[in-house]
């Protein structure tokens, strides 16, 4: 998806850096990476440094770093288009059964209703990233360093246990800390805050 | 950052979250919180940044490891400046953000799962 964009951008100055939050390290995501054949850097962070460096939360989140090492737009959601997986649960159908539902169908309902909660603007992104690159300094989607700075990820005390419970929970390959739990405790608005371009 | 034991190396914990154990205590950008007396700066006990830090420390007693979290409140970044970031590509070639410089750069965090 981004090597598309890459080949597009690069000649007009952009570099495309993806980074795999895999835990599991190289060998989980090798196939990923060889499919995708990208030419632009593709790095592993199995110790979460880029959550602690730059609080990089949730995936998948862009930065922006302009030509002197500046952070002229913090960690944000970053999709080049709406997930296949929420594409296919938002045109699910609901109540497929009538009367009582399993623990199961419950689940799959909650599930329902916190992705349909999770706005995703694939397009506008784009158009920014794309207005970025060819006005530099002068787009008016570049921070200022103060702006950078309120806007990055305040974590509340809740959100920094989740993120201590979530990196624990995978380095001990323990999943019990399942996405719709792992989305209650941050709140589907806090997990997927929406652009604010 | 998963720790075996509560002592925390100082430049190990300096590369995991920006925070810089210096005589005046704690840094990270602009902020510099104290710690009490240490012998030296070369290591710290995870339970004392934890509560100085705010920063959600977790035990698994089954496998008796432990995982510091990110500090709680503020903001994350300090500074606009990217920190010195240098991650692995597949085959373990360490890559420094800073050979890109001159260049725009987004930078896209991802994952499997």
């Amino acid at each position: 998806m981004w090597q598309t964009l890459r080949r597009e951008l690069h000649p007009q100055g952009l570099e495309i850096v993806t980074v795999a939050l895999d835990t599991a390290g190289a060998e989980a995501v090798r196939p990923w990476i060889e499919a995708a054949n990208p030419d632009h850097p593709s790095l592993i962070d199995q110790a979460h440094l880029l959550d602690e460096l730059l609080g990089v939360v949730n995936v998948p989140n862009g930065v922006w770093i302009d030509e002197q090492g500046m952070i002229v737009r913090p960690p944000e959601p970053a999709y080049p288009r709406r997930p296949t997986s929420f594409r296919r649960l938002d045109s699910a159908r609901q109540d497929l059964v009538e009367g009582e539902l399993s623990p199961q169908q419950r689940r799959a309902r909650e599930v329902r209703g916190e992705v349909r909660k999770i706005r995703i603007e694939p397009e506008a992104y784009i158009a920014a990233l794309r207005d970025w690159v060819a006005n530099g300094a002068a787009s008016r989607y570049t921070l200022a360093p103060d702006e950078v700075m309120r806007r990055s990820h305040a974590r509340p005390p809740e959100v920094a246990e989740a993120a201590a419970s979530f990196e624990l929970g995978q380095y001990l390959h323990r999943y019990d800390g399942d996405w719709l739990s792992d989305v209650r405790t941050i709140g589907a608005e806090n997990y997927y805050p929406p652009l604010d371009l | 950052m998963i720790l075996k034991t509560l002592v925390v190396d100082a430049q190990e914990l300096e590369r995991r979250t920006g925070w810089v154990i210096k005589p005046e205590g704690a840094c990270k950008g602009e902020v510099c919180v104290p710690l009490p007396t240490m012998t030296g700066t070369a290591q710290v006990d995870a339970r004392v940044l934890a509560k100085r830090l705010s920063m959600p420390l977790l035990h698994d007693e089954v496998h008796d490891v432990w995982c510091l979290g990110p500090e709680a409140g503020g903001h994350t970044l300090s500074s606009a400046v990217l920190p010195d970031i240098v991650l692995p590509d597949l085959e373990g070639n360490p890559f420094a953000l800073r050979e890109l410089r001159g260049q725009k750069v987004l930078l896209v965090a991802w994952a499997s799962w």
